[in-house]
């Protein structure tokens, strides 16, 4: 069963469409919705709780209408904004807690929910303490909290990793992905980084100006465009050795497929782990150096550079 | 999965933590009228402080002292002297306007507090995505803290009414009057919980919230004052007791006994009967208006 159909959504204000004909499928899973500032996102998770009407179109979540099932549809779904939204002056515990009985949980289920679900975002015996106290990280976790307390079927987090850290973001990251695969949560995420998400997510959605860009599931993303940077010292020995040509050659006896990015840096299509063994040996046996070796990060900037796939994510947007 | 992770519990030791895995909870949903009356309960026990810091309980739990202390002073005395019953210019609703500064400071202290928390923090929408309205929230919070004042005004009036029955005064009387002081409390508790509410939404800023709300109910009656004193003095005294319009607490007093026909405190009173009328309608009008200017204020978030 679909977790959110839009058909035609459309949200107009009196100087600007935020949304354009959105038409998407979310299938249950992790599902990413990526956009640039002002893309629409934020507009679409307020329609979706059936906080905002809809100009046009309509959207059902967990098969509720969200134009006359508004109530419905918020028992049993959480939201996490992307702004701060914790008193400073109140502990974690005690939150999570009023917030749990603000979804309609006894008193005494509440205060059971709120400590399991602490102990599942990775809060323990801070949680007593005030939010004021706490790191960017913990108020994340916080947040998140206090949307699943009262253990809905789907959260929709809006921009969960802003503010964090390299390492905060894999650890929120990573608490996402097991929303769904231990809590059997379906979540809804949405970031303006791509990158960040086609790790997280089964499926990713991408709009801009309020129209699909594209929708296809992470495996596509990833089959097209994941690929190495990486960078080699020349031979110290030998300075006329040409470093980078001798190791386009030798990954091409490898089997990878490789290209120069026009500077020093080689592009090298990831296959799977053994990709990273294999330069390694070959970086190795030519003697050279190796400065990086990175995953390249994916922006959102080079999916607006597909033309193609704009245009036909634009026809599927109207059928 | 989760289903195999439900281990019978076996007394943990407070220092084990067990992975048990995820629960999902089975439980009841009890829905938007039990969140509406969760949100009541607890923004009435937050403007006493309860359930509060200990700094936060400082302020309102002195105010119920200081409006409760000349009360039992006045029962002290009235028992001791042997009188039959209280002194007409302190019982019951003239009580409360003598104490009315005491019920002004409250609101300007607490209905801040009920309010620009949740806007100053940014939690409205948390509380939004939840089966409760923005309607449902301001029920909750108008609800509390008129029930606040409530307390508070009638508390002292409940003193002297269990004061005059151990001291064996007239029953009926003290009956009547406990109830005439009742309805006082109930405009009190709806014209200040809706003034203070008002203020306290159109700023996240605590401290402006109470400045504002301090500057509305006391300057207000001191302007209603001293026009009354100046029409007064010339002659015009039928005319003056319209400058009450601008006084809440005067507008309380002298509706209260216009209604029930009471002597009141001093020579200040209702215009006439149409003042008597108008009077009480400004009372409904303006805590409705309150109600109406808070259910707008919130729609939009």
């Amino acid at each position: 069963m679909s977790v959110i159909i839009t058909d035609n959504l459309t949200k107009r204000f009196p100087r600007v469409t935020a949304l354009d004909r959105l038409t998407v499928d979310v299938q249950p899973g992790v599902v990413g919705l990526v956009g640039a500032n002002g893309a629409g996102k934020s507009t679409l998770i307020k329609i979706l709780l059936g906080l905002a009407p809809a100009t046009e179109g309509t959207a059902r979540v967990l098969g509720l209408d969200v134009a006359t099932e508004g109530g419905a549809i918020r028992e049993r779904v959480g939201y996490m904004p992307e702004h701060d939204c914790l008193p400073p002056d109140v502990s974690a515990t005690e939150f999570v807690v009023h917030m749990a009985r603000m979804s309609g949980l006894p008193a005494s289920a509440a205060r059971e929910r709120t400590a399991d679900t602490l102990r599942h975002v990775g809060l323990y015996e801070e949680r007593y303490r005030p939010i004021g106290g706490y790191s960017t990280g913990m108020k994340q976790r916080v947040k998140l909290a206090q949307a699943l307390v009262h253990d809905p079927q789907l959260v929709l987090l809006d921009e969960p990793t802003n503010g964090l850290d390299p390492v905060g973001r894999d650890d929120m990251l990573g608490l996402i992905r097991r929303v769904h695969a231990e809590f059997g949560i379906s979540v809804l995420v949405t970031s303006h980084l791509l990158g960040e998400l086609e790790r997280t997510c089964d499926h990713v959605v991408v709009i801009d100006g309020g129209k699909l860009l594209r929708s296809s599931s992470t495996a596509d993303f990833t089959q097209a465009t994941q690929v190495l940077a990486v960078e080699v010292t020349d031979r110290q020995s030998d300075p006329s050795f040409d470093a980078d040509q001798a190791l386009l050659e030798r990954l091409g006896a490898d089997g990878l497929t490789a290209k120069a990015d026009g500077g020093r840096v080689l592009l090298v299509e990831i296959k799977g782990d053994e990709t990273y063994d294999l330069i390694r040996d070959a970086v190795a046996d030519l003697g050279v150096g190796l400065v990086r070796m990175e995953q390249r990060r994916h922006h959102i900037s080079e999916v607006f550079s597909y033309d193609q796939a704009e245009a036909e994510a634009e026809e599927s947007a109207h059928v | 999965m989760s289903d195999t992770a439900q281990q019978p519990p076996t007394a943990p030791r407070a220092d084990v933590i067990h992975d048990i895995g995820y629960r999902h909870y089975e439980g009841p949903r009890l829905g938007r009228s039990y969140a509406t009356r969760s949100l009541y309960t607890l923004s009435l026990r937050g403007s006493f402080g309860l359930g509060r810091s200990v700094k936060s309980k400082i302020l309102p739990m002195a105010l119920l002292a200081v409006i409760c202390l000349p009360a039992l002073i006045i029962v002290a005395v009235t028992v001791y002297t042997k009188l039959s019953k209280y002194p007409d210019t302190a019982s019951y609703p003239n009580y409360l306007s003598i104490m009315q500064f005491v019920i002004a400071v409250f609101v300007a202290a607490q209905a801040p507090v009920a309010l620009s928390r949740d806007l100053r923090f940014m939690t409205l929408p948390l509380y939004f995505s939840r089966p409760l309205t923005s309607r449902d929230y301001v029920q909750a919070k108008f609800g509390a803290m008129a029930s606040a004042v409530f307390v508070l005004t009638g508390l002292p009036m409940l003193i002297m009414w269990i004061g005059s029955m151990l001291a064996s005064m007239d029953f009926g009387y003290n009956l009547e009057h406990f109830g005439y002081g009742l309805v006082a409390a109930a405009f009190y508790s709806l014209l200040y919980a809706g003034i203070g509410l008002v203020i306290s939404s159109v700023t996240p800023r605590r401290g402006f919230g109470v400045a504002a709300i301090i500057a509305v109910l006391l300057i207000s009656e001191a302007v209603a004052g001293i026009i009354y004193a100046v029409l007064d003095v010339h002659g015009h005294s039928s005319g003056a007791g319209w400058a009450l319009v601008i006084s809440p607490s005067s507008l309380v007093a002298t509706t209260v006994d216009w209604l029930f026909g009471l002597s009141g405190r001093g020579n200040i009173h209702v215009p006439s009967d149409l003042g008597g009328f108008v009077f009480l309608a400004e009372i409904l009008l303006v805590a409705a208006a309150s109600y109406g200017l808070l259910v707008r204020r919130y729609r939009k978030i």
